[in-house]
Order: structure tokens, then sequence, then C-alpha cells
């Protein structure tokens, strides 16, 4: 297994070490609003564990998808609230 | 649609779980195990993705091995949302529907953190204590950043130790239980040797880190990212200081959806015999979702479960004394961690209840059952369906917990409508 793969951040090209979370990849990426809430603050996860559903994004078009619960993949495409 | 038949379903793959699993199989049955996460080992043994040394790693590693020597079938990232009867469950993974017959279930959902809501609870930054653990154990990196470890429950100082060696620096260590009760939980560890050694070397290791008895967090300020964290204590002192990151979590609840859903009898957790049998005949309960206990009753019970599930109950019966030791310590984590009621009155007008549904805890605090809340204010409709809101409002206003409904988890409409089809079709 490699050291580090490459997922793409809103458009943006990220490396992270195998095996990261895609919600522990975002966070050190600096994204902070994971989801947007229905008033308009940004969320970003709190349980780390699926319980929350803070840490939801459109990863490769699925929307809504657990960040914390989704290790990376190479080639990955992630999409936050700061694009939708 | 995919069938699956096996002797002893186990839903769950933290301790409670494998051992389970493993009693089970050793027994000669044919064993599947179940669990929603993408790896083995629940919370209590999380792996940590950047150290495949780590004992909780290697721990899980042996234990995976001796599964599938075993022929144990483990399928991960697959969560049970539908029951048709206890022993007939229906499953998703990957968008795949899975009917599950079993002989008998052994529940080992685990538990999941008590957060409560306090003024600015939702800013990006606060994060439970084990959720933040989970996340560093996932890669997020915490080095060099400022990190405030709150709440309740031998958890913080493992946690906050934890947090250390990734090179963050712990500000402070906030428990909110008294100084005196906290004197007792320690002495208490002189009674069961192995909790005594790790608490022991969770001390030498941690050093000095600043604890704090008797103060808790009342604010998280920030713009919106947290920034400061406001901290109060019995006589109503404050302070705010400057950190990066906020653990927050005010202990664990046992997650007992899928119990309640095939009826078993539930009150502080799962209620359960001396053989892990719950009310419902064939269904077995072991771990975190009969009441918190850690990981050392955890694995009694589990074992307890899996060889009862296999019809070894004289085996089940000789372990009978570890179970009483394992109980006794969850009374005293019980007793000498029990939230005060000032923590009650953090809330604010203004205050988020419902993180999902952005409801503020004027709009719930005047009504008086689970249900009615939902119905009323949307609070617990959204995608964590209650998760987080349900156990905060049974603290602050003694709500009971609603029925639950399945699915037990959010599915794609795709899943949905064939579980739909696929009853109707075998109504008919």
């Amino acid at each position: 297994m490699p050291d580090h793969i490459c997922i793409r951040v809103d458009g943006v090209e990220h490396r992270v070490g195998a095996g990261t979370s895609v919600a522990a990849a975002l966070w050190n990426a600096g994204v902070r609003a994971f989801r947007v809430s229905p008033s308009g603050a940004p969320r970003a996860p709190a349980c780390g564990m699926g319980t929350c559903f803070e840490c939801r994004v459109t990863i490769d078009g699925r929307p809504d998808t657990l960040s914390c619960q989704t290790p990376c993949r190479e080639g990955m495409e992630v999409r936050t609230a700061h694009e939708a | 649609m995919k069938r699956e038949r096996t002797e002893v379903l186990v839903v769950g793959g933290g301790p409670a779980g494998l051992a389970a699993a493993e009693a089970a199989a050793g027994a000669g049955r044919s064993v599947m195990l179940l669990d929603d996460n993408p790896r083995l080992g629940g919370q209590l043994w999380r792996a940590d993705v950047r150290d495949a040394q780590s004992p909780h790693g290697r721990e899980v590693d042996g234990r995976r091995r001796r599964l599938a020597a075993a022929g144990v079938v483990v399928r991960m990232a697959t969560t049970v949302i539908d029951a048709e009867a206890p022993t007939r469950l229906w499953a998703h993974c990957a968008d795949e529907l899975l009917h599950l017959h079993a002989d008998r279930v052994v529940l080992a959902s685990g538990a999941r953190e008590l957060l409560l809501p306090f003024p600015g609870w939702t800013r990006p930054g606060v994060f439970g204590v084990g959720g933040l653990q989970a996340l560093v154990k996932a890669g997020l990196d915490v080095d060099g950043r400022r990190v405030v470890v709150a709440g309740t429950g031998p958890l913080l100082l493992a946690v906050a130790s934890a947090l250390r060696r990734k090179g963050a620096k712990i500000v402070h260590v906030l428990e909110q239980t008294s100084r005196a009760r906290l004197a007792r939980f320690g002495l208490g560890l002189w009674r069961t040797p192995s909790k005594l050694t790790q608490g022991l070397s969770l001390m030498l290791r941690g050093g000095a880190l600043p604890l704090r008895a008797g103060a808790w967090p009342c604010e998280a300020h920030g713009d919106p990212t947290l920034r400061r964290v406001t901290v109060t204590d019995a006589r109503g002192s404050t302070s705010t200081i400057e950190c990066d990151l906020l653990a927050c979590g005010f202990g664990l609840v046992p997650q007992t959806r899928l119990a309640r859903l095939l009826s078993c009898e539930v009150d502080d957790g799962v209620v359960v015999d001396a053989l892990q049998r719950t009310s419902v005949p064939n269904v077995f309960a072991a771990g975190e979702l009969c009441g918190i206990g850690g990981h050392e009753k955890a694995l009694v019970e589990g074992q307890i479960a899996g060889l009862a599930a296999a019809g070894q109950l004289r085996s089940a019966r000789a372990l009978a004394g570890s179970r009483r030791r394992a109980l006794a310590f969850a009374r005293r984590l019980a007793r000498d961690f029990a939230l005060r009621d000032a923590l009650r009155r953090l809330v604010t007008d203004d205050t988020i209840v419902c993180r999902c549904e952005d409801v503020p805890w004027s709009h719930v605090r005047d009504h008086t059952d689970a249900r009615h809340t939902k119905l009323t204010t949307r609070c617990g409709m959204g995608p964590c369906q209650g998760r987080v809101c349900q156990p905060a409002l049974a603290y602050l206003l003694g709500h009971g917990p609603d029925r639950p409904r399945p699915p037990l988890r959010p599915v794609p409409l795709g899943v949905l409508a064939e579980l739909r089809t696929t009853i109707e079709g075998t109504a008919r």
C-alpha cells in the first residue's frame, strides 16, 4: 500500500496519508464548512463515529455521504458545502 | 436483494461483538458478524491509521485472524435497517439490500457519546471527546494545536494523554465531577487490578495533565470556527481561554435503537439476565448497550452471550464471577461520574438543540415527550434521526426515547423502494 494518495476537494488536489478518513483529510486541508445548516451556519464533524451526520459531504457524486465513515481512495472527488 | 442464512448473527464488531462471535464459532456454530464502520474494533479498539503497531490495532488484527480461521463471515460497512422478526433482519451494504435469517441474534451495538447543548457547541472545532479521538486515529492532525478536553469520565484523561502524544498542547482537562468523587473513583480502582494498572499507567504517561475537577465549559466562542472557551465551576466563577479545539463529551449512552425495534425491554440499557438473554426469545445483548462499563465488561458479556447463543450454557455460567466484578465497576462509574444539575442550565433560549434542523431550546423546552417535540418542532427529524438531540433532551427534560422507526439509518430511496417491494411480495 502506498504511503500517500491523492484526492480532490472542491476541485483542488490534496495529498493525504493512506488510510486517512475523508473527514480527517478535509479538516487537515482547512475545510470548516463540511455542510451548511438550515439557518446558514457552517458545520464540521462532531461525533467522529457516524452518529451526528454533521460531516456529510458529496463523495464521487454521492450526496450526504458520511465523511468520517469513508476512508480516502486514490482519485476520490469530494464536494463540500463550500462548493454547493 | 441477497438472502443469507447463519446460526448466530452478531450485530456490532467492537469488543463485545468480537468476543461473542469468537465464542459462538468456537462452540461450532456458523457465525456472521456485521458492523456499520469500515473497520473492526468498534470505538474502544479503533485502530490508528498512522500506527499499524498500536496495541488496539494488533488486538483487533489477532481477533480478525482467529475469526477468519473459525469461518466467521465478517461484513463491514453493513447496517441493519429494519426487522421482519427478531431473528430475520434487513441490512444495507453499498446499495445492496440483505435479508439475514439467523437462529439466534447477539446485539452488540455499543454506545455513543452524550453531547450536551451549550452556547456555541455547534461551532466547527467543537467535538465529542471520543469523537476527536476517533478523528485523530483516522488521521486528523492535532500537532501544535491547543486543545481543551472537557466533560466527564475516565475517557477524558485517556484521550488527553493520547492527543498529547500526537503533539497537541492540552490547555485544560475539565472534569465536571467534584474532586471528592474523582478521588473516591481513583481509590476504587484498587479493587480492580487491571483497571488499576490502566489508571496508573495513564497518570504516569499523562504526567502533569492540567486536570481541573468540578469545572465545565459554558460557552464556545468563534467567528464562527472555535477560538475561545468560557469555563465555569460550582462557585460560578468564569474564565475564558484561547484554544483551537474543544473535545467535550458527557459520558456514553447505550445504542438501544435496534433492540427497541425488536421489542427488547430497555431501561438504562437493554435488560438482560445472567446469560445475556434479552426479554425477546433468541435475542441476546452484550457490552455497552446493556449499560456503560468499559471493555472488560464488554468482553466477558460478549463471551457469555456467544456461548449462550451457541447453547453452551454451562461454559457461559462459569464466567459469572468476572461478569459480577465488571458490573460492580460499571456501578462505580455511574455513581462517581453522575452529571451535576448545573449542566442542565447551560442552554439559553437560542441555543440550537437539534443540530440537523437548527431547532433552538426555546422551541422545545415546554414539550413533554420526544414524539410531540418531533411532530411540532422538527427536533429529531433530520438525518441523525434524533441520535444527538434525543439523549440530550432525555437529560434536559426527562423525555423517554421516541419509538424507533425503520429504516434505522437513512438509505437511498432505491433501497427503501426495494425493501418495500420485497416486504409486500413476501406478504402476498
